[in-house]
Parts: C-alpha cells; structure tokens; sequence
C-alpha cells in the first residue's frame, strides 16, 4: 500500500489537523452565548483552519502523481478499513479552496444570520470538516462518510435559516442527493467484495470486466451528476440556492458542487476507465445540455440568485466537460473551473447577499440603478459578473479556453456548441450587471430601514449604504484570486499537472487492458451514444 | 453449577418479587421507578458478571454461550434505558404502577430465558412468559376516553397466539421429522432434511413465524401499528425493542441451524426481507402519528436485519447483531423524546413536533440523531450497520436485494426527514418550554453520543458480535 503514498513529512498531522480543529471549535461553540462571540470565534477558527492548512499549498511537491501529507492508522481491521487521508495535485487544490472560503462564508453571514447564532456556527464548522473530508479521503468508506455526513449540517442551514420556501427546497435538496448517493453505497461494497480493499488506489490499479465496470460507473456517476449537478438532475440546485441564506449558498456554489467533479476524478475515471470511454459521448452530450440548457434558463431569471444557480448549472457542464474530454488540457481545464467558479460564483452570491440584507429583495428589477448609490460595490459586482463569463484577464477565461482547446482537439463539433453557452454567458451576465448598474428604474423595494437614513429623496428613492471595510475586505479577497489566476494561473496548473497526466495514463492502461469482448460493448455504447450526440 | 450463570435470571425474579410486594402496598411513583431502576442496573450488572459464562443447564435444554450472554446484557441494558427514559409512568394509571413494573420485568425475565434456551419446548416456553407479561400491560394505559388500548391489546394477544399455534404446530412437524426437540440434535438432521423434505422447509417455516410476529416482519406486521398506537409510549418503547432484538438472537440460531447453503428457505426469507422494507417505508410515509409512523419503519427495519440473517456467515449474523443493538438506542431515543414531549401520555402527531427546537434544542437533537440514525446517515450506528448488512449479503451475490434495500432507504428517507424537519421548523404560536430534569438531559445527551460514537467506532461491538456468533 505504501507505494501509493508519501507520509506526512511535516510536524503534525496536516490534514487531520484540518479536519479536527473545526470539530473541536462546533464543540467549544456550543458553549457560548454571546453572538458577536460566537461570530469572531466562527471567524478564528476557519483562520486558524486556513492557516494549518497553508503548508498543503508551500509544501506541496507538484513533481510526483503519489499522494502525499498522508496518515495511515488503522481504524476498523475486521474488514481492512483503515483511516487513511492525503492529497494529490487533483484534490489539494480543492482543500485549499475549502479552507479559504470557510471565513469568508462566516463573515458574509455576519449580519445576515440573525437567529440561532450559536447553531449556525456550530453546523458551518461541523461542514467544513465534512468537506475537507471528502477530498482527503483515500478510502471508499472514509469518503462516503463525509459524503453523506455532510448533507445532515447543510439541509440543516437551509431548513433553519433558509428563505420562504425553505421547506421544500431543503428537502428536495436532501432527498436528490441521499437517493443519488445510496447507490454510491453499494458500488463501494461492490468494489469491496471483488477486491478485498477500500483503499482507493489499490481499487484503481485492479482491472475489472467491463460489464462490472459500466455497472459501478453508472453507480458513481448519477451520485456525481445529481451533485454536480448535471442536466437532467439539476433541478434541485435553483430551489436549495435560492432559499438558502448567503453562507449556504456560497457553500454550495464553491465547494459542495466541486465534489461531483471531483468524484468523477478520482473515481470513475481511474476505476472504471473502460467504462468511462463507453460513455463519453453520453457524458459530453449532457455536459453541453448543461452548458446550453443552463445558460438559456438564466437568460430568462428574474431573481438574481437564480440567475447565478443556473449559470452554475452551465459552468459546471463545462467541467464535465473537460473531465470527458480525456486530455491534459481539458482535466486541467476542468480542475481549474472548478476553482474558479468557487472564487467567483461564491463571490457573486456574497454581492447578492449584501443588497439583499439591504433592500430584501432579490428581483432584479428591485435592485436596478445601483450604479449612484452604491460605486464600490458595483466595481466589485461587475468585476466578478465579467469573471463569470470568462472575460480574458480574469480567471475564468484561463480555464474555459483549455476546456475549449481541449474540446476543439478532440471533437470540433463539440467545442463549437460550448462556445454557443459561452456566448449565452455573456449575455445573461451582461443583462443582469446591465440592469442592475445602469437601469434607470424607480421600482425601488429597498426599505432602507436597516440604515435610518432614508427619505431623503422623492419618488421612493433612498440611499443604500455602500459596503463597509467587512464587506470590502471579503470581496477584495476574492477580487485577488479572480486576477492572480487570470494572468497567472502557472503555479495553479503546475501542481496539477503531474497528476493529471497520471490520471490519464491510467485510463488508456485501463483501456488498453480491456478485454476484447468489452470492445464490442463499447464499440455498441459508443455508437449509439455518438448517433444521439450528433457527433 | 455455578450461581453466577443464572445471575441475570436471578436478579430479574428478585426484582418481580420485590415489586410483587410494593404491589401489595401504595408505594410512590418515585420509589417505585427507584426500586426498578435499581433493579435494573444490577439485573445489568449481573448480564455483565456472568458475561463469558458457558455451559448446558437443565438436562441441555438451556445454554450459555457467547450468543445468549451478549444480548442478555443487551436486553438488561435496554430495560434499564426503557425505565430510566420514563420515570415518571405519564401514560399508566397511578393505581397499576407497581404492578406496571413487575410485569416488564417478567416480560424481560422471559426474554432473558429466551436467548439462552436451547430446546424447542423450553423457547417456547420462554417466549409465552414474554408475551404474556406484554399481554398484561399493553391495556393499562391511562386515558380518559380512549379504548384504543383495548384494541391494541387484543389484537396483540390474538395475533400472538395465532403466531404461537403456528410456531408450534412448525415444531411439530420438525419434531415427526428430526424426531428431536433439543436443537443440537436439530443442527445435525435439519441441513440434510432440508435438502430432502419439503415438509421441514414447511415446519421451518412456521417454526420462524412465531418470531417474525415478535420482529413484525412480513407477513406477521399487520398488529404493529395499531398496537403501537393503542399502548402507552412507555409500553411502545419496549415492545419496539426488546422483544424485536431477541427475536433476532433466536432467528440468528434457528436459520444457522439450516445450514449454509441456499434453499428455498433463503428465497423465501429474501421475499419476506423484501415485502416488509417496501411494505414498511412505503406505509411509514402516509402517517401521521409518530408511533404509527416508527411502528411502520420497524417493520422496515425488520426487514434490513433479515437481509443480513439471510447471509447465514459470521458477518451477515454480526452485523445483524451490531444492527440490532443500534436500532435499540436509535428507537429508545426517539421514544424517550415522545415521552418527555407528550404532557399526560398521549400519542403525538407531527403537529406536536412544530418548533421542538425552540421549545427544547436538546430533545430536537437527539430526534434528530434518532431519525437520521434510522435513515443511515454516517456517522451514526445506522449507517454502519446498514453498511456491513449490505456488505454481508453483496458477499453472498444478493445485488438485487440490496438495490432493493438501498432504494428503500432513499424512500425512508422522506419520512425521517419529516420528523426532523418538524422538529426544527419554525413556528409561530407560542409554545411552552419543555423542561428537562437533569437525568433526562443526560438520557438525552447519551442517546446522542452513543448513537453517533458506536456509528464511527464498530470496533469493539463487533468484536463481540463476532466472538458471540463463533460461538454459538
């Protein structure tokens, strides 16, 4: 087992460190009563979670595909499992993700969350543990562990501090991904039983017949595509983000849809990499549904956090996209998108956020002609609209053209119809900063109650405060990321590339060990795939 | 022999006795519940001391082994839950307390001999001391203008004698054919019989439904609900436990009788697991009485605990056992939580749920660890559980029934949810606080740990488990 793995060579266990220290901060919360106590507790301790876990980024050797910063203790012998974490160059950066935007989701959530402090502390750390997690996990059932314990905190933080209609979209929430999850169960114990190991790159180094194969895909890939979420299981993603406070919603734009792709990564692809060929042309025509169903249902939204769910339904079609592609450029790509649109689409719901806590409302037309009021925040605004359609200088153009020189080598056809959601991108976001910015529109709802200076303009005008050093600080913080990745996404694409390159390495080995009665399958599969797809 | 091996048996006839003799006086109700709780605790302690002990009593028709000790500390320690959650009888007529007391431990002294009985007479006869303590006490419930707990009480009896005359007219045909009643002697001619006589898979069936009706599994579940709705909730709370996990312990030894290999016997224990999970969810998700509702979802249960008896290997059997014990602390704590919410004893509905969590956020917890316990969320006992079942029968080549398992799960989980979502919804009629008493607190906080603790560590349990089974 060692030769998948590079011990943990640091001081202390990094990624244990990681995961305990928001347990243990829930743990100590639940002691406090002060609220702003528990505001600034909530805030040390996903800090002091950013800064242990800062050491992945510095001390990360970007030249080996092993996995590393690894624990191994033994947890449970009867049927092998043991605990076992560490990071590659596919999930590390997603770590890091994780831990940087944990404070920003507490301080975005600073006036926001008026009920229920204590709790609400105590089930956004118990998630960021849940989702580190997931993407340290080296061992089946240690994944699905987080994988599924996760769900309890987040249908808890859209339950309790969600919007109107919190009932139901908590619930479909739930039930979308606990129905699409379950199935993931039993691939794992199927993948026990064959071969005697939850250790995941022991699982991805057996070869296994390819109608065993395609059954496990097909198992891990509705539980990724209903997380990712991918059309047609997208539908529960309007509803959970619409009504979920703004903390919720960042978690979910940033990292909780990461972890389909990420499951596609380390799971399907590597494991059931014969299978995974048969179904690229399925799994490319439902990303570009994505992409272009996605873009066309935002073009006509109205509320502004249901603008933004649906161009996340877009963005992340390019990310499977990219993952189906099966070159460098495109998993890179893939890896790369889903960063960004963590830092950006987390950054646009923080915005919508702040004018919903001041005009409670989130109607675009309520919200129109903010361009006098409120100039710093429109700056900000539109520097994370223009990122999100990928605008070159900004990060999302980096990872949208590789998926897009990825697609354009592979199938022309493809790369084509991308661009087509691209453009509808563009379009949508453009209309939303367009309306929001510049519209002249006196259809105000903001009550301007919060700030006590109000009437002073007729016409039902009054003036919004604009953001304060809080909300500036969040802000400015992912403004730097949406430029560093833009003009210099290096350091970012090079931790990645080894493993990348391993990674599809292990799929042609995967291929090309097939058996030949497999081909015929696949052959079949693919066939009629491509008919469907058009390509 | 040696004291110490009947200890636990011992201990429960002392406390009948005791309690016998409070009946005879008016005692109150808080000594009462000491004198029971005491007892309880050294009825656990004894299962404890005599833990280990083995041995043939009685002309071998009672054993001691791994097995029998194992859920006797079980049972003693979900006696002692069930006493310990319900100090105060809400649900029972003052008058009738003492003797309240007396019968659940008659009841628990019969399941007690139940595990360890080796004889088909003797099993019987232990399983007719239960029931008929249960008989006794599931009418004596204390409300002003409801007979539902006559109903229930009838319906219990009556379908419990039908499951006795089946269960022994099973044996009958085992014994004509075995020409034997002591189950060592069975565990050497049934495998063989099996094969041979279509008669013994007949008997053993029949044999087993005397304990499907004590598990409520398919197709002996139809008094569940009502009997559940018709007794008091402390009543519930045991009959949803005790019984159930010692019906598993004497499932576990009857089907390892058959032997190994596939027979019809599987198929058709598979057919059963199958109905009563799919029975079970899809009727949970119509109700809205919460006893109704988790009488349903036992009956769902019954049937992922059967999934793992049908693996007949130690795995299937431990985890089986490990499921059990987990389902006994996941119930116990959603009974304790309608107990402490229902101010006279009476049965509550979702409605009764609205804004638990303003009125007490420990009580919406530990609901909350209850139901999503029994829906398998990690890292609680029931997705653990649920993992090594569907791992033992995976092992055995059952995909289709786990499938089938799985997506009854995803359809529990709705009526889980339900709970909990009502528990922690808003509300805007103002309601009172429920105040907690500190034992009652620390109930609830144990509840808690141990559901979530024995979910991430299933070291140990299964440890035992496993040594319980080899043992056998």
């Amino acid at each position: 087992m060692e030769k998948y793995l590079i011990l943990n060579t640091l001081d202390y266990p990094i990624l244990s460190l990681t995961m305990i220290i928001p347990v243990l901060g829930a743990l100590v919360c639940m002691f406090m009563k002060n609220e702003t106590a528990l505001k600034v507790w909530g805030l040390i301790v996903t800090l002091i979670t950013l800064a242990v876990s800062i050491p992945l980024y510095t001390a990360f050797d970007a030249t080996t595909p092993l996995y590393q910063f690894v624990e191994n203790r033994p947890w449970f012998p009867a049927i092998n499992l043991n605990y076992v974490v560490g990071v590659d160059g596919i999930s590390v950066l997603l770590v890091l993700l994780t831990t940087f935007v944990m404070p920003l989701c507490i301080l975005c959530s600073w006036r926001y969350i008026k009920t229920r402090m204590r709790e609400f502390i105590f089930v956004t750390l118990l998630m960021e543990t849940a989702m580190i997690g997931v993407f340290v996990s080296l061992n089946t059932v240690l994944f699905y562990i987080f994988w599924e314990g996760m769900l309890v905190p987040m249908y808890l933080i859209i339950a309790v501090w969600g919007g109107p209609r919190k009932d139901y979209a908590s619930i479909k929430f739930f039930l979308y991904t606990f129905t699409g999850s379950i199935f993931l169960l039993v691939a794992i114990i199927a993948l026990y039983i064959t071969t005697g190991t939850f250790f995941i790159p022991e699982l991805m180094d057996h070869t296994y017949p390819f109608m065993f194969q395609l059954w496990i895909f097909l198992a891990f890939a509705l539980s990724f595509a209903i997380k990712m979420p991918m059309y047609p299981f997208h539908t529960w993603l309007p509803a959970a983000h619409v009504e979920a406070p703004t903390a919720g919603s960042v978690i979910l734009a940033s990292i909780l849809l990461k972890m389909g792709g990420y499951g596609f990564l380390r799971f399907c692809l590597p494991i059931a990499p014969a299978a995974t060929m048969a179904c690229v042309p399925w799994m490319i025509g439902l990303s570009i549904v994505s992409i272009i169903f996605g873009g066309y249902l935002a073009l006509g939204q109205s509320d502004m956090k249901k603008l933004i769910a649906y161009s996340s339904v877009g963005h992340m079609g390019f990310v499977t996209l990219g993952i189906f592609l099966l070159n460098p450029e495109g998993i890179k790509g893939a890896i790369l998108q889903m960063i960004n649109h963590g830092v950006t689409t987390g950054a646009l719901f923080v915005c919508v956020g702040l004018i919903y806590e001041r005009t409670h409302s989130r109607e675009i037309s309520d919200n129109s002609a903010l361009g006098m009021m409120m100039p710093l925040f429109v700056t900000f605004f539109g520097i994370f609209s223009l990122s999100s359609f990928g605008f070159p200088g900004t990060n999302s153009f980096v990872s949208e053209i590789l998926v897009l020189v990825g697609a354009f080598r592979e199938m022309p056809v493809v790369g084509f119809l991308a661009i087509i959601g691209a453009i509808l991108a563009a379009a949508y976001m453009l209309r939303l900063l367009q309306k929001v910015v510049w519209n002249t529109s006196d259809g105000h709802a903001h009550h301007g109650d919060d700030h006590g200076h109000g009437d002073g303009h007729g016409g039902g005008h009054h003036v919004l405060a604009d953001l304060n050093l809080r909300e500036i600080g969040t802000l400015a913080f992912l403004t730097f990321f949406v430029f560093w990745i833009g003009f210099y996404p290096k350091p970012l694409l090079g931790m990645m590339d080894v493993s990348v390159n391993h990674l599809i390495q292990q799929v042609n080995a995967g291929m090309a060990c097939a058996p030949t009665a497999a081909l015929d399958h696949f052959a079949m599969i693919k066939g009629i795939g491509a008919k469907i797809a058009g390509m | 022999m040696n004291i110490v091996q009947l200890l636990p048996e011992l201990v429960l006839s002392a406390m009948v006795l005791v309690l016998f003799g409070t009946s005879l006086t008016t005692t109150r109700t808080e000594s009462l519940n000491a004198i029971a709780l005491v007892f309880s605790a050294l009825s656990l302690a004894a299962a404890i001391l005599s833990f280990g002990q083995q041995g043939m009593l009685f002309y071998d028709t009672y054993r001691l082994d791994a097995l029998s000790q194992l859920f006797k500390v079980i049972i003693t320690f979900g006696l002692f839950l069930v006493i310990f959650a319900a100090p105060g009888l809400k649900g029972i007529d003052a008058k009738i307390r003492s003797e309240y007391y007396m019968f659940l431990a008659v009841g628990t002294l019969g399941l007690v001999c139940l595990v360890s009985s080796y004889e088909l007479l003797t099993i019987l006869l232990s399983l007719e001391i239960s029931a008929f303590a249960l008989n006794v006490i599931i009418p004596f419930r204390y409300l002003n203008s409801s007979r539902t707990q006559m109903e229930a009480a009838i319906k219990y009896f009556l379908f419990g004698v039908i499951g006795t005359g089946i269960m022994l007219y099973g044996m009958s045909y085992i014994f004509g054919l075995a020409k034997s009643t002591y189950l060592a002697d069975l565990a050497k001619t049934i495998p063989a019989l099996l094969q041979t006589e279509p008669l013994a898979v007949v008997g053993m069936i029949m044999l087993l439904c005397g304990f499907f009706f004590k598990l409520s599994l398919f197709p002996m579940h139809f008094m569940t609900p009502d009997v559940y709705e018709g007794s008091a909730n402390e009543t519930t709370s045991y009959i949803a436990t005790l019984p159930k996990v010692t019906a598993v312990a004497l499932l576990i030894r009857l089907v390892s009788l058959t032997g190994v290999e596939f027979s019809q016997l599987t198929w058709l224990l598979a057919i059963f697991a199958v109905l009563s999970m799919t029975v079970g969810n899809l009727s949970a998700l119509a109700q809205n009485d919460l006893k109704r509702l988790l009488a349903y979802s036992s009956i769902a249960h019954a049937g992922y605990v059967t999934l793992g008896l049908l693996s007949v290997n130690e795995l299937g059997f431990s985890s089986a056992i490990y499921y059990m014990a987990g389902y006994l602390l996941m119930n116990l704590a959603c009974f304790f939580v309608i107990y402490q919410l229902s101010a006279n004893g009476e049965n509550l509905t979702f409605d009764s749920l609205r804004g638990l969590y303003k009125r007490s956020p420990l009580l919406a917890f530990t609901l909350a660890a209850g139901a999503f316990g029994m829906t398998g969320i990690p890292p609680t006992v029931g997705f653990t559980g649920k993992f090594l079942i569907f791992t033992a029968a995976i092992q055995k080549g059952l995909y289709a029934l786990v499938i089938i398992a799985v997506i009854n799960a995803a359809i529990s989980a709705f009526y889980y949810l339900k709970m909990v979502r009502a528990a922690y919804m808003t509300t805007d009629e103002p309601s009172d606080a429920v105040a907690l008493s500190l034992p009652a607190a620390a109930l609830g906080v144990f509840f808690i740990v141990a559901i979530i603790a024995t979910g991430i560590l299933p070291q140990s349990i299964i440890a035992l488990a496993r040594q319980a089974v080899a043992g056998m």
